[in-house]
This record gives structure tokens, sequence and C-alpha cells, in this order.
């Protein structure tokens, strides 16, 4: 097992939003996530990667083997698209920069300064950063927002290849990317109104 | 029943509800007939005349300014530790106390330096090391009102009064070593236990300062009432946004 | 993290980066302060070592609120934090750019300005020695107050009122040694002080920066 979370309740701004949801992460094996907007998909995703604290439960088997892509791909528009990657792979300690370029269609734009690029290039850009980081979980927040459908398949068959290396992902979409994966709808885990579980404004009711 | 238990927000407002009555009437009162008895009921100073009675407003609003800040450090480290809310806002709510009382400090020594020294303002270490603590005070004040969420605020300020305080500390030494001064030593060095200033002085003063200190008080424990009824309030309005 | 260093100078030196706005700020500092004082070359020498003290840190405190905001903006913080890096090492390494790219430029400019204010000539030594003790400390404090307003909207002119107090120290032992070595007096204790003070905020702040950096980004 890869990852494990037990029993987590999760609170956005001071106010509880999920409670008593547990999952895990098997090598080899995708885990989609699903639910309406608010419903705290990415409260759980920042939490599982580190970013912010869960109210009450664990996750264990986490630290530094995550490489999360939120809503921002940290990319500097003054550096160019082989330049950008580099980096990453120095601060994850990994080097398969050509690899990664290859598997996005890169090469083409390697030398161009990532602000010159397209929303959707710079997603690709984004989405290939996982692949220098070298780590076994990805965690990725809506990663398919402004990929047009040939750079969804390149997607899919990067997660494909990165769970047939023994590699695990935890993936909040709307989209069917053809993955043989476990679905997970957190609708079920909202917290109640009535629930107050250690938020931070529980001291004062 | 450990003292702890007060950190409760409820608690503590009960507590805080049948001590402040005690508190305000004290208070005051111990300000007033500090006053009363300092202005009018003390000889003037033999060289410095009658100007000197304004130490019965500048010695104990000096006190308070630094000791509000030791507080709000006390009640910040409270809040990193234990993460009490109470402690949090109860340092939010002694901020601007504390900021008063420096201002009560810097204008009344400006008024009394005017006629002992021929100046409004001179650059003495004293002066300084409050200007200084001054500009710490409206700092932390306004790290708190740019925030948005109560509990980062409180987490960075905290942070910043722990900071602030080792570089208030080092200021107030690199300004005595900057500029030796014009003020005059301690009134009441505690270290020592003798005092150079005389009786007749000495009990208004002491009554003044006990005055200020209960102020101080009464002020903080009014102040962070109505920053606890504020957070209870915002806690209920969610909950209620949530049920709907 | 010598990755992040040469990504940070990198950016600093292309297009849009701001390196050299801090030199050209103070160059403009120095400049306008005969205008506000008076031409008179005594007074000028006089009040040359605190006039370039003082651009040189209001120089520093330009900018500041670039160092952690722009990354703070494109999500490279969040990415930061998930990364096996240290948050304590990458804070200390972008205070490090930041003296690269502003401070130590600073400090080679401030002779040829000592020229323009009629800077005593015993005191170009000391000023340098002074400027390249003290402006670490300055950045080293500055990447704490950038952390404390990273979140925040319009942080600059917070980040200026929460900064500048942290400063008073390192400007009073730093010009102090300058003032001191343009008079040929004796600079040994405030040089020793002012190199305390940085070697204690190189020591110590990374950890309270990195603290309120994770704070901040919850």
């Amino acid at each position: 097992m890869l990852l494990n979370a037990q029993n987590l309740t999760l609170a956005r701004g001071g106010v509880p939003v999920v409670a008593g949801l547990s999952l895990s992460l098997e090598p080899g094996k995708a885990l989609i996530l699903r639910g309406p907007n608010g419903a705290g998909k990415t409260t759980l995703l920042r939490t599982i990667a580190g970013l912010q604290p869960a109210l009450d439960g664990e996750i264990s088997g986490a630290a530094d083997r995550i490489a999360y892509a939120g809503h921002a791909d940290g990319i500097k528009a003054m550096l160019s698209v082989r330049e950008n990657l580099a980096f990453w792979a120095q601060v994850f300690g990994g080097d398969a920069i050509e690899a990664a370029l290859d598997a996005y269609a890169l090469h083409p734009l390697a030398e161009r300064l990532a602000g010159t690029l397209s929303a959707g290039q710079k997603r690709r850009l984004g989405l290939s950063r996982l692949l220098v980081t070298g780590c076994p979980v990805w965690v990725l927040d809506e990663p398919t927002v402004s990929l047009d459908v040939d750079a969804v398949a390149m997607f899919a068959s990067a997660i494909k290849a990165h769970l047939a290396g023994g590699g695990s992902a935890l993936i909040a979409t709307h989209i069917d990317l053809g993955l043989e994966a476990e679905v997970l709808d957190i609708t079920p885990y909202r917290a109640r109104p009535d629930q107050r579980a250690g938020a931070s404004d529980e001291a004062f009711l | 029943m450990s003292i702890w238990s007060y950190a409760n927000p409820v608690k503590f407002l009960a507590l805080s509800a049948k001590v402040q009555p005690v508190l305000w009437v004290t208070s005051i009162s111990c300000v007033v007939v500090g006053l009363i008895w300092g202005f009018f009921f003390t000889p003037d100073d033999f060289r410095q005349g009658s100007t000197v009675k304004i130490i019965y407003l500048h010695v104990p609003s000096a006190l308070m300014a630094i000791n509000a800040w030791f507080m709000m450090l006390i009640t910040s480290l409270i809040w990193l530790v234990r993460r009490h809310h109470v402690s949090a806002l109860a340092a939010k709510a002694a901020a601007p106390v504390g900021l008063v009382m420096t201002l009560i400090a810097l204008v009344t020594g400006a008024i009394w330096g005017q006629p002992m020294w021929g100046t409004w303002w001179a650059w003495d270490p004293r002066l300084t090391s409050f200007l200084i603590l001054f500009l710490f005070y409206l700092g932390y004040i306004a790290l708190w009102e740019a925030v948005e969420d109560p509990d980062t605020a409180a987490d960075l300020t905290s942070v910043l009064c722990l900071v602030g305080s080792v570089f208030a500390v080092l200021s107030r030494y690199a300004v005595q070593f900057w500029n030796q001064g014009l003020h005059q030593g301690t009134s009441i060095p505690v270290a020592t236990g003798e005092r150079t200033v005389s009786d007749v002085f000495f009990y208004p003063l002491l009554v003044s300062m006990i005055g200020f200190g209960l102020l101080f008080l009464a002020l903080v424990l009014y102040r962070t009432g109505t920053e606890i009824r504020l957070r209870r309030a915002q806690a209920l309005r969610v909950r209620l946004e949530r049920a709907a | 993290m010598i990755a992040l260093l040469i990504r940070d100078l990198r950016l600093a030196f292309r297009a849009g980066g701001g390196f050299g706005l801090g030199l050209a700020f103070f160059l403009i500092v120095v400049t306008l302060v005969p205008f506000s004082v008076g031409p008179q070359p005594a007074l000028l020498g006089t009040i040359a070592p605190g006039i370039l003290w003082l651009g040189a840190l209001l120089a520093c405190l330009l900018s500041l609120d670039r160092l952690l905001a722009l990354d703070y903006e494109d999500g490279t913080l969040d990415l930061l934090l998930t990364a096996p890096l240290p948050l304590e090492a990458a804070v200390s390494v972008k205070a490090l750019a930041h003296w690269l790219t502003t401070g130590l430029p600073l400090v080679l400019a401030a002779p040829v300005l000592g020229v323009l204010l009629n800077l005593p000539v015993p005191g170009y030594g000391w000023l340098v020695i002074s400027l390249a003790l003290g402006t670490p400390a300055l950045s080293v404090i500055g990447t704490f107050g950038a952390a404390l307003t990273v979140g925040i909207k319009r942080g600059g002119l917070l980040l200026s009122l929460l900064v500048l107090p942290l400063y008073v120290p390192t400007l009073i032992f730093g010009a102090e040694a300058a003032r001191r070595g343009a008079g040929g007096q004796d600079v040994s204790t405030p040089l020793l002080m002012l190199a305390g003070i940085t070697l204690a905020t190189i020591a110590l702040m990374p950890f309270a920066s990195a603290a309120v950096l994770r704070m901040g980004l919850r």
C-alpha cells in the first residue's frame, strides 16, 4: 500500500466540509474522486499532499513521495520549457526530462519561453512535471482543464504508464479518462451542519 | 480545577462578567485618587517645579505600555503552544490599549521634556525606544487587520510578536549604544530596592500605577469579551447558512 | 537547493526580473539628497555614511514584495512545500538569491555614490565592509516579512510597516560603523555587533520564515 488515510475530517475556512472519509492507494491502481463543486475535493487533495492539516484522522505513507498538481502549475514565464522542467527535476531529484517532453509532445516547444505558451500547452508542461519528480503517488486536481482531445489522450497514456510502473494516482476529474479505476464519490461524506469535530469555531458555539 | 478551564470562551465570559464591575470601579477610583492626590496635594519639586506632576500620568502609562507588550508575548506563546482561542483574542484585544498607553507616554514625555530639556523631542534612548515600540504596535495591529482567516491571523501575529520582542530588546540596546541621552534614570529601580523619589511623591504615584494596571486589565477583559462575541456570532451565522 | 538558487538568479536577470531596479533606486535617492539638503560639501560629507546606509536599506525593501509573492501567485510555493526540500532551506536560498541580486550590487555601487556625496576618504573601506556585513541581515529579515504577508492582497505597504522596525538594530550598528570609519574613529564595537546580528538572523530567521509560510499557505 502506498498511502493510507483513515477517518479524515477536513475543514475549509474553519468550517468542516468532509467527515469520516477513508481511502487507500495501492501500487498500480488509480482512484478517481467525484463530487459536486464545494464537496471538498480540493481540500481533500491538498490535505493528502500535506499542504494543510486534517482536523481529525490519520494519513500514513505520504511524506515526500507525493507529486501534487493543483490549479496553478508553478510555471515561470521567463524560463524556457526545458528550464522549467529541469528545475523541478533537480528539486525532486529526478532526471527523466527527455521522457517527460516526449510524453506530452513538448519537444518542439522545449526552447520556447513558457510565458509564450497557450493555456493548454502550459497545462501539458504542468503535467509533464509529474514525470520528472519520480514520485510514486500522484495527487491531481482537475488535471484535464484546458486540454484538447489529443492532450487528454497523452495524459491518459502517461497515467497508464505510471500505473504500470507500480505508481499510483488520486485524481479529481469529471471526464472519463478510459482508465480501469475505482471511483470514490465523496458526496456522502459531507459533514453535517451540527458536526463540530474540532473545527476552529467550535469553541465559540 | 485547572486554570486552563478558563480558556473556554463561555467560562471566560462568565468569570469576566463577574470580575469586571469590581475592576472598573477600583481602577477608575485608583486613577482618579492617584491623579488628584498627585496634582493637588503634593509639594512642587524644588528643581522641576509643578511640571514634575505629569509623572503621575507619564510613569504609569509607560509602565503599562511595556507590560501590555509583555502580556501579548505571553498570550501569543500560549496560543502557539496550547491553541486556546481566548489567549489569541486577548493578545489582539490588548494591542490597541498598549498602543494608546505608548502614545500617552510619548505625549506626556514631550510635554514634560519641553520645560525641562527645552525641547519637545530629543533622540534620547528611552524616547526612541518608545517610538520604536509604537511602530511595533502599529505593525502588529495592521497584520491582525490584514489577514482574513482569524486562526491564520492569530498564528501570524503570534510569531510576529515573538520575533518582534527579540528585535525590540535588541533595538533598546542598539539605541542605548547609539546615543547616551538626557532622560533621568528609573524612578523606582526594582533591583536595588532604593527609591530616588521621596515618599510624598511615591505614594500617589503607586496608587496611580495600580489604577492604570487595573484599568488596563478591565479594558482588555472588556475588549476580549467583544472579540469572543464577534467570533461566536460569526460561527453561528456560518452554521445557519449551512443548515439552510 | 542549488537548482532553486540558479533559477531565482536566472529569473532576476531575465527581462522583467527586476534586477537593477534597486540599484537605480539607490542612485536616485542619493542624487535627490543634495537637492533637498543643499550642496555644501562639508554637510554632505557628514551625512554621507547615513544617507548611503538608508538608501541601501530602502533599495533592499523595494524588491521584497516580489520575493515570495510571485511564487505564491503561480503556485510554485505550494509545489515547493510538497517537495523533498526543507522549507527552511528554501527560504534561506531565496534570501541568498535576494542578497546576490540586490544587496551585493548595492555594496559594490556604494563607493561610487560615496563620491557624489563627498564621503571622506577613510570612510570608503568601512562603508563597503559595513554594508557587506549588514545587507545579508536585511535580506534575511526581509524574507521573514515577505513570508508574513505572502497571502495578503496588496501586502506591499504592510510589508514595509512590519519590516522597517525590525531593521532598526541593523541600521543603527551599520550606519554607526560607517560613520565612525569616515570620522577615523574606532569601528570595532559596531562592526562586531553588526556581524553578530547578521550571523544570528541567518541562523535563526529561516525557521521563523518557514513556520510563518506554512501557516499562511494553509
